[in-house]
């Protein structure tokens, strides 16, 4: 595939990313602060997005099999998940997130489960589609080309 | 006093030049001794649990000439501002802004703006709260309590770029 097409590719997928509500604007805010100074900020947030999800989730797994539920602690990790999503736009993990808030307040033990559930999946598809636009950007950087915005 | 400075525009820059002199002042007029010095950019500190919410504000701010200085939560952030100590006579705050976040274990972020207004030497710097959370009591306890401003996360370029805005207009 020629550079051209690659380009054409990246921007399309990127569309579509915003246009399934995997992203929204507040990932366009993070590509605008990268510059030459921080050629990879949005790069190395997402990685920092990753691995405090994927601790996050642990967490939220461990604290929901409890025999006895602490809900404050289960409330404060989706709260950090919460607020992490919505600082990159990863905006479907965010949504869930909010629907998962409300069950730990009812103290619904079931609700939450399922939240847990909807979120890991959530988290596991804009991870990977996050990876699949990097690899596109990175063969177009490889390829001499520019990212387009 | 020598004060160097060569940043913003002249209006936020005697904003500041105010806010330091108030604080070396007090009821004495101990602002002669103090000699500051500020560089071509503003230091701020930046007080959230969050590490990606760090990394962005940090971003964010150095964007905007700032130098920053982060902090996890609000008792690292009092260490660094010299509160843990018995006293801070004559001293003079090492940052001219500080932001921190609301929701925070152990002391929160209004807990922290309330600590530092009762600080003699820091009651003059400008304390900002952010949240995820809009919600009007929260908001109108911190500005009552002493916050420059209250604003919403996730936090974008335009409003670091109204926070300086507000803060000229404030200085009056």
């Amino acid at each position: 595939m020629d550079l051209v097409q690659l380009q054409r590719q990246l921007v399309e997928y990127r569309t579509s990313l915003y246009h399934e509500g995997f992203l929204d604007e507040q990932f366009t805010q993070l590509q605008e602060l990268q510059d030459e100074n921080n050629p990879d900020f949005v790069v190395e947030v997402v990685s920092l997005f990753f691995e405090d999800s994927e601790r996050l989730l642990n967490e939220l797994t461990k604290a929901l099999e409890q025999q006895s539920i602490d809900f404050k602690r289960v409330d404060a990790h989706v709260h950090q998940l919460k607020g992490s999503s919505s600082s990159i736009g990863a905006q479907r993990v965010q949504k869930v997130c909010i629907a998962f808030r409300n069950y730990c307040e009812e103290q619904n033990v079931e609700g939450c489960l399922k939240c847990l559930q909807q979120v890991r999946h959530e988290y596991s598809l804009v991870k990977t589609k996050l990876e699949s636009m990097f690899q596109l950007e990175q063969q177009i950087l490889s390829a001499g080309g520019s990212i387009p915005m | 006093m020598f004060v160097y400075v060569k940043w913003w525009d002249s209006t936020l820059v005697l904003f500041f030049i105010r806010l330091l002199l108030n604080m070396g002042g007090g009821g004495g007029d101990s602002s002669e001794d103090t000699a500051v010095e500020l560089g071509d950019e503003p230091h701020v500190l930046a007080v959230d649990d969050n590490l990606i919410d760090r990394k962005l504000v940090e971003k964010l701010l150095k964007n905007s000439s700032c130098k920053v200085t982060t902090a996890e939560n609000a008792l690292r952030a009092l260490d660094y501002l010299g509160l843990g100590n018995e006293t801070l006579e004559g001293a003079v705050s090492k940052v001219n802004l500080i932001i921190t976040d609301y929701c925070m274990p152990g002391m929160t972020g209004y807990e922290l703006l309330k600590k530092i207004k009762e600080s003699s030497v820091l009651k003059e710097v400008p304390v900002v709260i952010m949240s995820s959370e809009n919600i009007p009591t929260r908001i109108s306890q911190c500005l009552e309590e002493g916050a420059k401003m209250f604003m919403l996360k996730p936090l974008k370029q335009s409003d670091v770029k109204q926070l300086k805005w507000h803060l000229m207009k404030c200085r009056n």
